[in-house]
């Protein structure tokens, strides 16, 4: 993979939010003839795609790890370089042996996180599995939906800990938390995980984990990539449901230790990771439109008539060989902001015919509260109540200057 | 780049071996040759290694962007960080050890997470302040940019253990809390919101264990993957807790 490169457009963000440029072979910067309005700043996935673009079209710089675009910081100066985007600095020079202050940095767009995970109420509790919590990438807590922005990361840390963790002890300190479970269940439960990994290690004859990891990552790369389309969809799914199967022949070589054994992990954690590859795939071959990170050539709408949903995925049998996909509404009759158009070129979106019903009654909830005079808060209280779902603690309204300090 | 035009180099990456939990087993040095691509760091010539020569081969990495600190290790005998270590800069022998003083996982993998937790709870390095009990909905105490940078610049920790593998003074006290712990202690003097007085700090680190027990060797300073003020900040804490003292 290349790495070096991947890991710079994991720079642009702090570097385009500061002033950075995005420059094609000829020292052009593209991207205000996309995007005229917010060029470098537009959200991170429409500058994925953009750049995606402008290198199809033959603009990217050929390099032995395909080609790239340039991202020009020299702007910014060597002072701002040096004291506020100091790590940015530091991976050029440690990873690139570039200079950012004086050289262009090469970047093009690579996968970075993941969005989805285990779905969850707003206490961060699993929905399925009592006592289950978890917050930031693993869970589907919906703080970001069908996108990620910059900055969530942060803000999934800094929320999500506090709530979730709150909720958590709330949680251990209720009567709820006092669960019976009969001891031989749990022995039944782990020794089917500890057969998982003596079988593992114990199978001679089996597949190379590393050449199955190999294989989904260039599956994953080229066709559930930045841009997608039904059929290189398909083809991954069908791919993908093949090395599942193979998946559980794995073998661990030569590194037989059930200790700390790289060999073991890695296979133990290859045949999850095709799982979800397949359950990514699945998702993406089954919702025929473009919404967020999510982009098909072949559906560029927004369709959110038809698929203003969450994709619920399940494995429900341990030896299913596809996981099982169901999908849960979201009701634009409780939304504060229904859903519009997002900005950024042309507006393709096909609106829920609940869209504009909720949009006037907001505006009219919004209008009758405030010739009453009532605060934001009442007003909010009115659209959409959430105080008390926050854990007693935090239920307070916070000071904030120019309004009640 | 005229280096792609060359025929790349065949490192010889010499690792010293050990699984401690495997009785049979004794520490030995093994070689493993790797074809040295463009821009490849030791992160990715051990992968290679583990991937193509040895899967059992152990070692750590997580960000492979010098920023968890999981990756030191001794390369030709210094400590540093493996991710940010490009292997162009390195002869075509290289000797891989783990660091010394923690405790071995195997290999090249160490247990570096559990002697920080101990030095953490030790110097209790979070914020304390009795008098006022946290309240959320409360604007935040203002600090002077100025500050923030000064406090944010020690912060830049990773925990990595290098300096206290490249320190004189812990070979002797196995208790001295290292350079990774007297940069904490600053980074907490610094911070207004913390309220213990120097009365507490000196209870803490004015001893042989703590600030006096340096030797000034300065290795720490030396091999600091993040170039923090190690130097600058050990004598700045032995000024105060002399100050304090008299």
């Amino acid at each position: 993979m290349d790495r070096s490169l991947g890991l710079c457009s994991g720079l642009t963000e702090g570097c385009r939010g500061d002033g950075g440029l995005l420059l094609d072979k000829d020292g052009y910067r593209f991207m205000p003839d996309y995007e005229p309005d917010k060029k470098e700043l537009a959200s991170r996935d429409v500058v994925s795609r953009r750049m995606t673009e402008h290198i199809r079209k033959g603009k990217g710089v050929k390099s032995r790890y395909g080609d790239h675009l340039w991202l020009d910081i020299t702007i910014l100066g060597r002072e701002h370089i040096e004291k506020n985007l100091r790590e940015v600095k530091e991976i050029c020079e440690n990873f690139l042996g570039i200079d950012p202050a004086e050289e262009w940095i090469p970047v093009r767009p690579t996968q970075h996180y993941s969005m989805g995970g285990i779905r969850t109420k707003y206490t961060g509790e699993s929905q399925t599995l009592k006592g289950l919590y978890s917050c930031g990438e693993a869970s589907c807590w919906d703080l970001h939906g069908f996108n990620r922005l910059g900055g969530n990361s942060v803000s999934e840390t800094v929320v999500a800990g506090m709530l979730v963790a709150e909720h958590i002890s709330d949680f251990l300190e209720s009567a709820a938390s006092q669960l019976t479970i009969h001891t031989g269940n749990v022995e039944k439960f782990v020794q089917i995980e500890k057969d998982k990994i003596d079988a593992l290690l114990s199978r001679e004859e089996g597949e190379d984990a590393y050449i199955l990891r190999r294989r989904m990552e260039a599956i994953m790369m080229d066709d559930v990539g930045i841009f997608r389309n039904g059929d290189d969809l398909q083809k991954a799914v069908d791919e993908l449901k093949e090395l599942h199967q193979r998946a559980k022949n794995i073998s661990v070589f030569r590194s037989k230790s059930p200790a700390a054994n790289p060999a073991l992990v890695n296979a133990y954690r290859t045949q999850k990771m095709i799982k979800i590859a397949l359950t990514v795939a699945l998702g993406a071959l089954l919702r025929t439109e473009s919404r967020g990170a999510h982009s098909r050539e072949d559906y560029p709408e927004r369709d959110d008539a038809n698929w203003l949903k969450r994709s619920i995925t399940t494995w429900v049998r341990e030896d299913d060989e596809m996981p099982t996909m169901s999908y849960e509404e979201i009701p634009i009759g409780e939304m504060e902001m229904p859903p519009g158009f997002r900005g950024y070129g042309k507006d393709l979106t096909l609106h829920n015919e609940q869209t504009p019903i909720r949009q006037s009654a907001v505006d009219a909830i919004k209008k009758e509260l405030e010739s009453q005079g009532k605060d934001r808060f009442e007003i909010q209280n009115a659209m959409m109540p959430f105080r008390d779902k926050l854990p007693k603690k935090y239920q307070g309204i916070n000071e904030r200057l120019g309004e009640n300090v | 780049m005229s280096q792609e035009e060359k025929a790349p180099r065949i490192l010889k990456i010499s690792i010293l071996r050990f699984d401690p939990h495997d009785p049979e087993d004794f520490p030995h040095m093994e070689t493993f040759e790797v074809e040295e691509a463009i821009g490849m760091t030791l992160f990715v010539a051990l992968n290679e290694i583990r991937e193509h020569h040895d899967n059992s081969l152990k070692f750590d990495f997580v960000c492979r962007a010098g920023i968890c600190g999981s990756c030191s290790m001794l390369v030709n005998g210094k400590p540093t960080l493996a991710c940010r270590t490009l292997t162009k800069k390195l002869d075509v022998n290289i000797t891989l050890a783990p660091l010394p003083l923690f405790e071995l996982i195997g290999d090249l993998s160490i247990y570096t997470g559990k002697w920080m937790r101990g030095l953490n709870e030790r110097l209790e390095t979070w914020i304390h302040d009795k008098s006022n009990e946290l309240q959320v909905d409360r604007l935040e105490e203002r600090m002077e940019p100025a500050l923030a940078d000064e406090i944010y610049e020690l912060d830049r920790c990773v925990e990595c253990g290098c300096c206290v593998a490249g320190c004189g003074t812990i070979q002797m006290r196995e208790n001295f809390v290292g350079a990774v712990g007297l940069n904490k202690v600053a980074r907490y003097h610094l911070d207004p919101r913390d309220k213990r007085t120097n009365d507490d700090y000196y209870e803490m680190i004015g001893n042989e264990d703590g600030v006096f027990g340096c030797m000034t060797l300065l290795g720490c300073e030396d091999v600091c993957p993040k170039d923090l003020p190690l130097q600058s900040k050990i004598a700045y804490l032995r000024r105060m807790m002399l100050k304090n003292a008299l």
